[in-house]
């Protein structure tokens, strides 16, 4: 490989990390935003973090270790914190989603088995080893809220009939099925 | 009555010889923008009598144009604020611990049907329909009380009267008659009225519901894009609209920059589309935001109902409703902000959402832009121009002056460069008069209204 495309690739791949610290940090903020999550924008924000995701992955140096590709969308998980809202819980899936496939689309480092002089950092579990774009601050999930965030959402009986998905609807409205 | 279009068909008209002047100014002067005085939305009504503007604090400001004076028949009256009510309040969901927004995202009229006139309006979860009327009279000589309210001692009530209504100093009332609440579960982004006067639709991300204006506890279902996995989801619905003389056809475009059009007559759900209309993307044009950039942010017919308007983050589009392969004009709105795009993503304004309007003869497109920059485009001469909205164009029948852009290296004198635009300053909303060349333009809390050169 030619000194200049490695040099392209390595701009390109620090772009896209840019891009995706940028875009989680705003998947953070949009959480504390007045009126809600807003499903327009986090799905913007999605396309754009799995776009930057796939560049990174694919212009990645081959001297650079892989150490954090199978971790960094299993981080959106975790790092997603409580779920009221349906879509945070929904886009953390799909983070999650994203993960499975691609640990079956790559072969995995076997992480356990590596010489420990490799990484000369401390090891505090598989947290500590987060690329250096993810925000330093990252809410930590109590273990019932984990068990909480993993779980699928219920399959829904029927998509049109709107009251299943809020108690106030119930009571007062009826969104009737047009069939 | 040609020449107040300025573009439709008068002998030599043609954009450049409209010339634009200012008219009024509307909003605090101060730069200090409270959040509450961003306006929203704004509308004319049927007639363009009347200019409805919605804010960030929930509330509606109505002004209505003077008569014509006799003295200045060359001269179109001002518009002066005819009522001002508050239309929502925020809210608290407390199953999703969500505060609802007070903000008025849309204001729809209704035709007019006798002296009194209605409008729509709505935040993100609930629509109210308003009736704004008049009261100039009021009732005067009672028996039983005195004019003050207070009651008479019947033991001196020794004549009986009829009492007659004497004329009192105008007052708007502005009430709510209907509340339709509780349909939405995600934002609702569009409301229309359609043809037949008696239904409207409204969008959120994901479902068009159909309500009758007279009905406020059901609504009907007609458009439901959820997925059953939402981990599949990879469109929303971001604009809805009827079409203007046919009741049973409405669109709605999606984030990923196609537009749908339905017909109720053919099923009662319509998640199957009568046509469906997406220009191919352009190869060349794709960068890491093209899904972004492609997102429609408004979706518009023309009065004639031949033809829709979208608009993107860079474009707008004009489609004819019988070709559904591409769009039959583009028009660039600020190309020379392909190349900023992850500037524009970093700062957010990315996702800002620019509506457009057409002219009231569908010759003329408008949309905003930054820098308190507004577009036109004359679809028959295809020319365009670039306006500005400041106060330092302010003084009356001041003819506003064409702006450009630099993209490039080279910058002409009065040119403004790409990296001095304040994006901070953008134009999002803007309305134009139906039948007259008078158009309304909102910057961040002002409402600038602007009308052609009357000679």
């Amino acid at each position: 490989m030619s000194d200049t495309t490695t040099e392209t690739t390595m701009e390109v791949n620090a772009e896209a990390r840019r891009i995706l610290a940028v875009s989680i940090s705003k998947l953070y903020a949009s959480r504390s935003q007045r009126g809600g999550l807003r499903l327009h924008r986090s799905l913007l924000l999605s396309l754009v973090m799995r776009s930057a995701r796939d560049i990174y992955h694919s212009s990645v140096p081959p001297a650079e270790p892989m150490d954090t590709s199978p971790e960094e969308p299993a981080e959106l998980d975790l790092e997603s914190g409580p779920q009221p809202d349906e879509t945070s819980a929904e886009l953390s899936l799909t983070a999650r989603g994203g993960a499975h496939r691609e640990e079956e689309g790559e072969p995995a480092e076997d992480k356990e088995n590596q010489s420990p002089t490799r990484c000369s950092r401390k090891r505090r579990g598989k947290t500590s080893v987060a690329p250096h774009f993810l925000p330093s601050k990252r809410a930590r999930l109590e273990p019932g809220e984990e068990r909480h965030a993993a779980l699928p959402p219920p399959p829904p009986v029927s998509c049109r009939i709107g009251p299943a998905e809020s108690l106030t609807s119930l009571s007062l409205n009826r969104v009737i099925p047009a069939c | 009555m040609d020449k107040h279009f300025g573009t439709s068909g008068g002998v030599g008209d043609e954009i450049d010889e409209v010339q634009w002047c200012f008219s009024q100014v509307k909003g605090a002067i101060d730069d200090d923008v409270a959040d509450a005085d961003i306006i929203s939305t704004v509308e004319f009504n049927h007639s363009g009598e009347l200019l409805a503007t919605g804010d960030k604090g929930g509330r509606v400001v109505i002004f209505q144009q003077e008569p014509e004076s006799k003295n200045q028949p060359q001269c179109r009256g001002d518009y002066n604020v005819y009522s001002t009510f508050q239309s929502h309040e925020p809210e608290f969901d407390y199953l999703k611990s969500l505060e609802i927004e007070e903000k008025i995202n849309k204001i729809r009229w209704l035709p007019q049907k006798n002296a009194a006139h209605f409008l729509l309006s709505t935040n993100d979860k609930t629509i109210k329909l308003w009736k704004i009327s008049e009261r100039d009279k009021r009732p005067e000589g009672y028996n039983l009380k005195e004019d003050d309210g207070r009651y008479r001692d019947p033991n001196t009530v020794t004549t009986l009267r009829v009492p007659i209504f004497r004329p009192m100093d105008l007052m708007v009332e502005a009430s709510p008659r209907r509340v339709y609440a509780n349909a939405h579960t995600y934002h609702i982004n569009s409301i229309s009225v359609n043809s037949d006067c008696e239904t409207y639709l409204s969008s959120d991300d994901l479902r068009i519901n159909l309500w009758h204006l007279e009905i406020t506890d059901r609504s009907f279902n007609i458009v439901d894009i959820k997925p059953a996995n939402m981990e599949e989801l990879t469109e929303v619905i971001t604009a809805s609209a009827f079409h203007p003389n046919q009741c049973n056809t409405f669109v709605y475009s999606s984030s990923k920059g196609a537009i749908r059009l339905c017909d109720m007559r053919m099923s009662a759900l319509c998640d199957n589309h009568a046509k469906f209309f997406e220009e191919p993307e352009d190869p060349n044009n794709r960068s890491f935001f093209s899904e972004i950039t492609s997102s429609i942010s408004d979706v518009n017919f023309s009065h004639s109902g031949r033809y829709m308007m979208t608009r993107d983050y860079l474009s707008i589009k004009i489609w004819d409703l019988n070709m559904e392969t591409r769009p039959v004009e583009t028009y660039q709105v600020h190309e020379y902000l392909r190349s900023k795009l992850c500037s524009l993503y970093e700062n957010d304004c990315i996702f800002d959402k620019f509506e457009c309007c057409w002219n009231g003869n569908d010759s003329v497109v408008m949309t905003g832009s930054y820098n308190n920059f507004f577009r036109m485009f004359d679809r028959g001469y295809r020319r365009d121009v670039t306006l500005e909205a400041s106060r330092e164009n302010s003084k009356p029948q001041s003819v506003l002056k064409p702006r450009k852009v630099s993209s490039g290296g080279k910058r002409k004198k009065d040119e403004i460069s790409v990296d001095s635009l304040d994006f901070n300053k953008k134009i999002l909303h803007t309305a134009w008069h139906p039948l007259d060349n008078v158009i309304a333009v909102a910057t961040t809390n002002n409402l600038y209204i602007f009308q052609d050169k009357l000679n």
